[in-house]
């Protein structure tokens, strides 16, 4: 269960989430500059949010008064705004960058064979094109089999088959892995898609929860 | 053809690899520390690191010698412990061009560093990786490229120092003569034949230098790709 409840102060207002969730897909809906971003960071330790709190299965990622727990230690998966992909390794190392030698590497087998990413895993990031990069940075999120998986406009990039294509990946991986997902997107139409819960974020502020 | 010593080009060779390397590590601690830290005088240390940029090499000389020199505190202190004396020396002429060279490689790393996309070491974090290894696999090889020309110009400003050099280490021959010190006492001696001949093989090591750096950025920007 993640229970997300605290405050952010940003250049032009204030940011204030509240809400629960379990295993399920929940989109944060909001145009540009609405806090969505932000929101995303709180949760995975890149910002840190002014007071309230944020845990995970009773694990305090961020309580008022106490030290933040360290990025590292929250076993977020965090799918970046174009992907953010290290254009100097190949998909493979891409992947397999979160991982050690001791793990077993099973779970990315089998998400190379559902994302389709067999063939790509040789070649570096500029010789592969948006879609399939969206693909490999979702199996690298997911690499190090994180407890809840950020993912920041997964879609914004890219084509509408290629769009349609990816999101019917998610869900398959949303319903083998059975972990909480929260993304965010400009697009009312991706939510309502994907999602078990919408929620409408503007300026700030969650002004209304939408039946997808 | 005149046969020359070629000590001054071990010697230079020597002091510039010695501050160079020097200044690698020591540029890669400030500018990873500067980068990533807001303090109180932050501008003034950062003004010290490259002040030497714009003062001329005698008063950086002077200043290495109330130092380093035999009654300056830290010379006394490295003779004393260690029987180290730095001034007259080849040591002396490593010191000078560590300091003549240290901002140059420390902008240089700052800059490499400030263009790595800070999203690849969050989204390294996110995977639970450690900051040194995200350091070692991510920022340093992304920064690699800053860093090498930062080498090259710290390498080139370290062979070429003069003044600083000759204040705190002065003219030796055989011991502190590097390069500039035998072109300008070959000048001043009227052998004009022994100054070009050291002018010619300090250019050569100069433009081989910067036509390694230019070959090899291209080699790894074709590497690296974009993303």
């Amino acid at each position: 269960m993640l229970k997300v409840d605290f405050r952010k102060q940003l250049e032009q207002f204030e940011l204030h989430m509240q809400f629960q969730m379990g295993q399920e897909v929940v989109s944060i809906v909001g145009s540009s500059g609405s806090g969505k971003t932000t929101f995303l960071n709180c949760i995975a330790g890149i910002v840190q949010p002014d007071a309230g709190g944020i845990s995970l299965h009773g694990t305090d990622f961020y309580k008022e008064g106490k030290k933040p727990l360290k990025i590292q230690k929250r076993k977020v998966g965090y799918l970046f705004q174009d992907y953010a992909l290290f254009p100097h390794l190949s998909a493979e190392q891409n992947i397999l960058y979160g991982t050690s030698r001791i793990d077993d590497l099973e779970h990315i087998r089998e998400l190379t064979k559902i994302l389709d990413i067999s063939l790509l895993l040789s070649k570096y990031p500029h010789q592969i094109s948006g879609g399939e990069k969206q693909r490999v940075a979702l199996a690298r999120a997911l690499a190090a089999k994180p407890d809840l998986l950020l993912l920041d406009e997964p879609f914004s990039a890219l084509d509408d088959e290629t769009r349609s294509r990816c999101q019917s990946e998610l869900l398959r991986i949303h319903e083998l892995w059975s972990i909480p997902i929260i993304f965010v997107t400009h697009r009312l139409d991706d939510a309502q898609k994907l999602a078990n819960r919408c929620i409408r974020i503007e300026k700030g502020r969650m002004t209304e929860q939408l039946q997808p | 053809m005149i046969a020359y010593d070629l000590s001054p080009l071990l010697l230079s060779l020597k002091v510039a690899t010695i501050s160079t390397i020097l200044v690698f590590f020591t540029s890669l601690i400030l500018a990873r520390f500067m980068s990533r830290h807001e303090f109180f005088g932050k501008s003034a240390i950062d003004a010290l690191i490259l002040l030497p940029l714009v003062l001329p090499p005698t008063v950086i000389g002077f200043g290495l010698i109330v130092l380093f020199g035999m009654n300056g505190p830290l010379g006394k202190l490295l003779e004393d412990l260690f029987g180290i004396r730095i001034v007259f020396s080849w040591i002396g002429a490593a010191i000078a061009s560590f300091v003549v060279s240290l901002p140059l490689m420390y902008q240089s790393v700052l800059a490499a560093f400030e263009k790595v996309d800070p999203r690849w070491e969050n989204v390294a974090r996110t995977m639970g990786v450690s900051e040194w290894r995200i350091f070692r696999t991510i920022t340093f090889p992304l920064a690699w490229s800053g860093i090498l020309a930062g080498l090259i110009l710290s390498f080139a400003r370290g062979i070429g120092e003069f003044g600083a050099t000759l204040m705190i280490a002065g003219y030796i021959p055989g011991v502190t003569e590097t390069i500039p010190l035998a072109i300008y006492f070959a000048y001043e001696a009227g052998e004009m034949e022994k100054a070009v001949f050291w002018v010619i093989v300090i250019s050569a090591v100069g433009v081989t230098a910067i036509t390694w750096v230019n070959y090899w950025r291209k080699k790894n920007a074709c590497r690296i790709g974009r993303e």
